[in-house]
């Protein structure tokens, strides 16, 4: 076992066994500690595939995200300290049936997958395309420029043998989900806003 | 992922080591392992040291702008083993718990504090090339890991028990959550005009004579540097930003129920993370390990040199020029840290209101207004100038390009070739 495998272990038990902490706990910010346990060491696992930017972005959003949570969702709203959550026997056996399918879904897809037949179907393709110049940029974790030029519409890692890309970007995704987000802010800003009653003036009483 | 010293790993180093008995060289493995050994400790050396270093320092400075003269006995001259005299009495402390906190997180909160601060220190490059993880996204890595300081502090405000806690954490949130927002958006400044998010690429584009430094690219990098220094002492809750711990009305705020060591790494995590914004600081704005002097040019015959005495491929000259490096870097970034001290010690402490208003009211539209700025400058001067750059001299991005083909040749990574953009520079190096 060389020392790539052996820190996917450690971080893939570490990221179950925290989910499964975030279930069972009953305090709630204990909870949330197990939540932000699981996320980051998923975003270890996403900085040991190489994926340095995305391992980034799930540390500030879905960790920095958990803190938020913490604070505005737990702290503000709990009426006394250390809340606890009881959970009743029917909401336990209707959560662990729904979380018990999703994972048979996704086990008997893992297992029935052909991996190797898979990677032999990959290289094959891989060998027909010529690839642009920068093939192993994911194997050195430079994964930054390319996935920018990707979302302003230019995949550099799926070129043909012109240099010309073989596929369109994610430019169109990006914008909606701009826009969309544009949206949420101007939304909340509404919801927000100083609700100012009018008074009567004083000199009309 | 491996580590570079002066154009070879670590672990390359010592297979090339032939002292007397050690003729073909160590082990790969056992090289390996000494690496990782090395590594570690001078991570942690790094980690340990500054606090104590810093903590001396502001309890100096401390006392010189009140006209007293701080610590003058423990270690002789000028008091420097004071901090580890405190810090001794402090591990020798009772490690307290108050009844009615949430022992284990209250046990717990701590540790994550100071994992998030050190664990800035790897990815942060001490000179060129050296750095524990050479990461081409190294900017937003060390923002995303610095974020989740704040996580600590909250946990401990929380866990506690203790209104003065809770109240401290509360604040460092709120704070932390708005002030990350302009410290992005000033980071971003002078990154619109390197193009890149790799601090080794930033750094060598600043290489030259002093006005090549980012900080004076354009009028809206030079602000964006000042604002960017305001957030950062925000965002490691330094006066007069210290909310958190405001002892004038909250005891101690977060860390009131704390004590012994427990305590000590909280201070630990604050020093060692005012180094990181400083050095981030000089890095991207203040021309990181080049002297701005023309120093570098002067020596560049140094670069090169080999003299193969005792290690096999062991370019001394390189190494050399680095531990210069990473001296003009450690100055820059100490000279930030003391401006830090001097205004904690200058300026009152603002009210949680005045805070936030500085921040989602001033700072936040001023680091908005810079950002645009920084995006439209090359469209108008090359609109009005026909040029990219105010004065007549080659822009960074040339002479950068021009110094790369030496400085770094043999270093380049054939896999990580990527020629099609105008900054060409690869990281196969530092991996």
């Amino acid at each position: 076992m060389n020392l790539e495998s052996l820190l996917f272990s450690i971080f893939a038990i570490l990221t179950c066994v925290s989910a499964l902490a975030v279930v069972i706990t009953q305090n709630i910010v204990r909870m949330a500690f197990w939540l932000v346990m699981s996320l980051g060491s998923v975003s270890a696992l996403f900085f040991l595939l190489e994926a340095d930017f995305l391992g980034a972005t799930q540390l500030l959003i879905y960790v920095g995200g958990t803190v938020v949570l913490l604070v505005f969702g737990v702290m503000l709203t709990a009426s006394g300290p250390y809340m606890q959550i009881k959970t009743s026997p029917a909401e336990m056996f209707l959560g662990g049936g729904v979380g018990g399918l999703l994972l048979l879904v996704l086990a008997s897809s893992v297992v029935s997958l052909d991996w190797e037949g898979n990677v032999a179907e990959r290289l094959g393709k891989e060998s027909t395309v010529a690839i642009g110049p920068r093939q192993s940029v994911n194997q050195a974790g430079a994964t930054g420029r390319p996935l920018g030029l990707a979302f302003l519409g230019l995949r550099t890692d799926q070129l043909d043998g012109n240099g010309a890309p073989l596929r369109p970007g994610y430019l169109l995704p990006f914008e909606i989900v701009s826009v969309h987000l544009l949206v949420v802010l101007i939304g909340a800003a509404y919801l927000a806003r100083a609700k100012r009653r009018v008074e009567p003036s004083e000199d009309t009483v | 992922m491996t580590t570079l010293l002066a154009a070879t790993t670590l672990q390359e180093f010592f297979t090339g080591w032939y002292l007397p008995g050690f003729e073909e060289g160590l082990s790969p493995g056992f090289a390996m392992l000494i690496a990782i050994v090395i590594h570690a400790s001078l991570m942690m050396g790094l980690f340990g040291g500054l606090p104590l270093f810093f903590i001396w320092l502001e309890r100096k400075v401390a006392g010189r702008i009140q006209d007293r003269l701080g610590p003058t006995r423990v270690g002789g001259k000028f008091g420097w083993l004071q901090t580890l005299a405190d810090g001794i009495k402090l591990i020798q402390k009772e490690d307290l718990a108050p009844g009615v906190a949430d022992k284990w997180m209250f046990q717990i909160a701590p540790y994550l504090a100071v994992v998030a601060s050190f664990a800035a220190f790897m990815v942060l490059p001490i000179s060129d090339g050296w750095v524990a993880i050479g990461l081409d996204a190294g900017v937003f890595v060390i923002l995303a890991v610095m974020a989740l300081e704040v996580l600590g502090i909250i946990l401990a405000g929380y866990s506690s028990g203790s209104k003065w806690a809770l109240f401290g954490a509360m604040r460092e949130a709120a704070q932390m959550v708005s002030y990350e927002i302009p410290m992005a958006l000033c980071l971003l400044v002078p990154l619109v005009a390197v193009g890149t998010l790799n601090f080794r690429e930033i750094a060598a584009m600043q290489s030259g004579p002093g006005w090549n430094w980012l900080v004076f690219h354009d009028p809206f990098s030079f602000l964006a540097f000042f604002t960017y220094f305001t957030v950062a002492t925000a965002s490691v809750k330094r006066a007069p930003f210290d909310l958190a711990e405001a002892e004038s009305e909250l005891v101690a705020g977060f860390h009131t129920e704390y004590s012994g060591l427990r305590w000590s790494f909280f201070f630990m995590a604050e020093y060692a993370s005012m180094f990181v914004v400083s050095a981030i600081a000089a890095i991207v704005f203040l021309g990181g390990w080049h002297t701005g002097l023309g120093l570098e040019s002067a020596l560049s015959g140094f670069r090169g040199w080999r003299p193969d005495f005792l290690f096999k491929g062991f370019v001394l000259g390189n190494y050399l020029l680095n531990v210069l490096g990473a001296k003009v870097l450690i100055f820059k970034a100490f000279l930030l840290v003391f401006v830090q001290i001097w205004v904690r010690w200058t300026l009152p402490r603002l009210r949680i209101d005045q805070v936030m208003t500085t921040c989602l009211k001033y700072l936040v539209p001023i680091s908005c207004v810079l950002f645009l700025g920084a995006v439209l400058w090359p469209l108008i001067l090359v609109t009005s100038l026909k040029r990219t750059t105010i004065l007549e001299v080659p822009s960074i991005g040339q002479t950068f390009v021009g110094q790369s083909s030496e400085a770094f040749e043999g270093e380049r990574d054939a896999s990580g070739e990527w020629d099609s953009g105008a900054a060409a520079i690869t990281e196969g190096a530092t991996r």
